[in-house]
């Protein structure tokens, strides 16, 4: 291990109790040790359970839809309840999912231990927006049972706004979980500024800190455009202020128009923190230096920034001046430059790597082969002939689900089995763990290139019904739904297994080279008994068979890097370090 | 200052003791000022987002100045010029009151600081009870947003949209004036009680910066919605 632990004391013998090691899971006991805590790892498995109930929640939702489009007659469910069901799909998916997922469970976690600090800058700002996550989630569901809500997940104006109750508590519920996200994001920031450790400079922060950072930035400054819309919102709802009314020479476009502004920029806070951890296991289980480090790096503030400019392009039809048609069009191709960096430096670290094929290094691999249509087709949706033909398709919705889900998700599942060692101090099926990302990924290509079909075809979006020609293609898009499923119930079973069942966790199964793999898995309340001096980059895999120049001048036998790739048990550092000293 | 720069400078002193009492450093930052300077970052990071949360009032304002320009004309001279301005000369000398209340913390001057925040607290107050008698008076006269503006005798009839931008921009910056007085009276009772010194103030100049901005979004508001053609 290169990051070496250069502080003057001996590394603590384990504080044990009752011969147990002490980590953050035993080290207090009781509901209320949870609920009352402040340590950014309690917090991140808090999460990690919230968004992965919502992800559930969502999926169910999302399968009873399936299941209602193999056939485009009326079964199952009544056209009110299909909207219903379509609007509770996205907006959890969207706003209690996939946009707290990384950030809050899997950033929450990582990002103290992988700056070599003790917590975020903020920790009782942290447990607070858990709170509030839960006060909006809350809010949402109350708003679900009790509701009509069939706006889609975008509460466009003026249907959104004419009057009814539920709307305006969903509506308000969205607002709240922005706080959310907000708070994370600014913690996250100050975090990244002022929490590294000794050594640790900008440019030896692992990629999924620069994607964090890039990501938090993003969340800082668009959700309050959320918020002060879905106010607005809310208002019109509540007392018709006119603001988006055309019948009060209010103006309903102008709701697009603040919608976007953030929501296209939360898809990036979707997908961002998913392109930092390909960055991570891409390099970790090539074990080699990811290309482009600097470049990948920037690419995501890069994304960040251009993201702010391109919402225009959900709107081509919405009545836009042609000139901000061609603008926003210009844009988006724009931003699909830093993605394309990302993409090649990925390729190209996989290039002469020395790869394992483990399960977060196929769930990397999925990203990058669904991530890539995605990206591709987007491009598509950006061309104004082509996007005037598409929008409202099936078309828009396989993008959307190859980039969020494909991409996201994907990387989100990846992430969680790479860290899930380190998280939980239990090591996965690695069996299971593969076939069930074979099955996600068969399954998911089943049912979103299907769709990609369809919407050239002209299938519209968001239809309850649909012409016989189109059945066939549905029905094998249900299908690919249900394999999905599958995949995902499977990778839950083994996960949850592996809590009681698994072989304990070494501290770097993956002979990683970033600051979480230096310590216990699971790690102390503390994360590290003393605060650890960087002195080389996170992928400095040196002195390896592939060439890498060492950026350190360590003597090659102190280097845990010569053992296997896959060899638990040889990658102890801090154990080095204390044979050493 | 750098993060590199705080984790030079240790906690304890060469013999392990710690420097001396610092009840408020958390234990996860290095010493006072390293924690310092992360509060200061994420209250300006907060600042940035208010600031964007109001730049969506701005932005809705401007689009409806300019596409009914003439009715927001004529509505516009239904807003009492003398109570907003007077509103904006209170709020002004509250972020003076605030300055000095900070400043009093940082060197030590207890009382000052004290009589500083209760005099900031008291402008807030006149601002909402000035703010009160405006909105009365809107009420009154049916100058209400959307489909409740029940006023007569206007040529533009969207002279309505005026009255929903005018009641939301002030009423969002409103609910800020309160959310800045009890945070405002939260850190009177502290500073009275001798929380704050030169060694710890952070609490006095984050709820300090808040009220500048609270402040200076007025003096937007009213050039904008009180004094247009």
């Amino acid at each position: 291990m290169s990051q070496t632990v250069a502080a003057e004391g001996h590394p603590k013998d384990d504080e044990v109790e009752g011969g147990k090691t002490l980590n953050y899971w035993n080290a207090k006991k009781g509901i209320l040790s949870w609920l009352l805590t402040v340590d950014h790892k309690r917090i991140g498995i808090m999460y990690l359970f919230s968004v992965l109930t919502a992800f559930l929640a969502g999926g169910i939702f999302a399968l009873l839809l399936r299941l209602k489009l193999l056939t485009g007659h009326d079964n199952l469910v009544t056209a009110p309840q299909y909207n219903k069901l379509f609007t509770l799909h996205g907006a959890m998916m969207v706003f209690l999912f996939i946009i707290p997922a990384i950030p809050g469970s899997i950033a929450n976690f990582m990002l103290p231990i992988m700056l070599g600090a003790k917590d975020v800058a903020f920790p009782k700002l942290n447990l607070m927006s858990l709170y509030v996550y839960w006060t909006g989630a809350l809010m949402a569901l109350v708003a679900i049972v009790f509701g009509q809500i069939d706006t889609g997940w975008t509460f466009y104006t003026p249907y959104s706004a004419s009057g009814s109750g539920p709307v305006i508590l969903m509506t308000l519920a969205v607002f709240i979980l922005g706080f959310s996200s907000i708070l994370t994001g600014l913690n996250f920031i100050v975090t990244i500024h002022k929490m590294r450790a000794p050594g640790m400079t900008w440019y030896r922060l692992p990629l999924f800190l620069w994607a964090t950072y890039a990501t938090s930035l993003v969340q800082v400054l668009a959700t309050p455009v959320l918020a002060i819309t879905l106010l607005l919102l809310a208002l019109e709802s509540g007392f018709s202020v006119g603001i988006f009314d055309p019948k009060l020479g209010g103006d309903p476009v102008l709701f697009q128009h603040f919608f976007w502004f953030y929501s296209h920029p939360a898809v990036y806070i979707m997908i961002l923190p998913g392109m930092g951890i390909m960055s991570e296991l891409i390099a970790v289980h090539a074990r080699r230096k990811l290309f482009g480090y600097k470049a990948v790096a920037f690419s995501s503030i890069g994304i960040a920034l251009i993201g702010f400019l391109v919402w225009g392009h959900h709107m081509f039809i919405s009545g836009q001046s042609e000139i901000a048609t061609t603008v926003f069009s210009f844009l988006t191709f724009l931003v699909a430059i830093p993605s394309g960096i990302k993409v090649f430096n990925w390729v190209a670290t996989l290039w002469g790597g020395s790869i394992a094929f483990t399960t977060p290094m196929l769930y990397a691999l999925s990203f990058l082969f669904l991530f890539t249509i995605g990206g591709l087709t987007g491009v598509y949706l950006g061309m104004l002939n082509v996007d005037i033909h598409l929008t409202d398709t099936y078309f828009v919705v396989a993008h959307f689900h190859y980039v969020m889900m494909g991409g996201t998700v994907m990387a989100f599942v990846g992430g969680l089995h790479h860290w899930w060692p380190k998280m939980t101090g239990r090591m996965y099926n690695e069996r299971l763990g593969a076939i069930g990302c074979a099955l996600v990924f068969i399954g998911f290509n089943m049912t979103f290139f299907t769709q990609f079909i369809l919407g050239s075809r002209g299938m519209p979006r968001r239809y309850y019904n649909y012409l016989d020609q189109f059945q066939p293609l549905h029905a094998f898009s249900t299908y690919g739904s249900w394999v999905i499923g599958l995949g995902f119930f499977l990778t839950l079973g083994y996960l949850l297994h592996s809590l009681k069942y698994g072989a304990k966790a070494p501290r770097n199964p993956w002979g990683g080279k970033s600051l979480e793999w230096l310590t216990e898995s699971p790690p102390i309340t503390e994360n590290f008994h003393d605060t650890p001096v960087v002195t080389s980059g996170p992928y400095d895999f040196m002195g390896d068979e592939h060439g890498i120049t060492p950026a350190l001048q360590h003597h090659p036998k102190d280097d845990p890097s010569h053992t296997p790739a896959y060899d638990p048990g040889h990658h102890d550092p801090a154990a080095k370090t204390e044979e050493k000293s | 200052m750098s993060a590199d720069a705080h984790a030079a400078s240790p906690a304890v002193d060469d013999e392990g003791r710690p420097l001396s009492p610092q009840y408020h450093v958390a234990h996860h930052f290095d010493n006072a000022d390293h924690q310092f300077q992360a509060n200061k970052l994420g209250i300006w990071l907060f600042l940035a987002q208010e600031i964007m949360f109001f730049s969506g009032l701005f932005c809705a304002f401007i689009l409806f100045r300019a596409k009914y320009y003439d009715a927001f004309v004529e509505a516009h001279h239904h807003l009492d010029k003398v109570m907003g301005g007077i509103n904006t000369i209170v709020l002004i000398c509250s972020s003076l009151t605030m300055a000095l209340g900070v400043r009093a913390a940082q060197t030590n001057k207890r009382k000052l600081g004290v009589a500083m925040l209760v005099m900031t607290f008291l402008f807030a107050a006149t601002f909402l009870v000035i703010k009160y008698f405006e909105y009365h008076h809107k009420f009154h006269d049916g100058l209400l947003p959307g489909r409740h503006f029940t006023a007569e005798g206007f040529v533009h009839p969207e002279a309505n949209i005026f009255f929903g931008i005018y009641f939301v921009m002030t009423g969002v910056h409103g609910v800020h004036v309160i959310v800045g007085m009890a945070l405002i009276l939260w850190i009177t009772v502290k500073m009275y009680r001798g929380r704050f010194s030169s060694r710890y103030y952070a609490p006095v100049e984050g709820v300090g910066l808040y009220w500048h901005l609270v402040d200076l979004i007025w003096i937007y508001l009213f050039p904008l919605l009180y004094l247009i053609g």
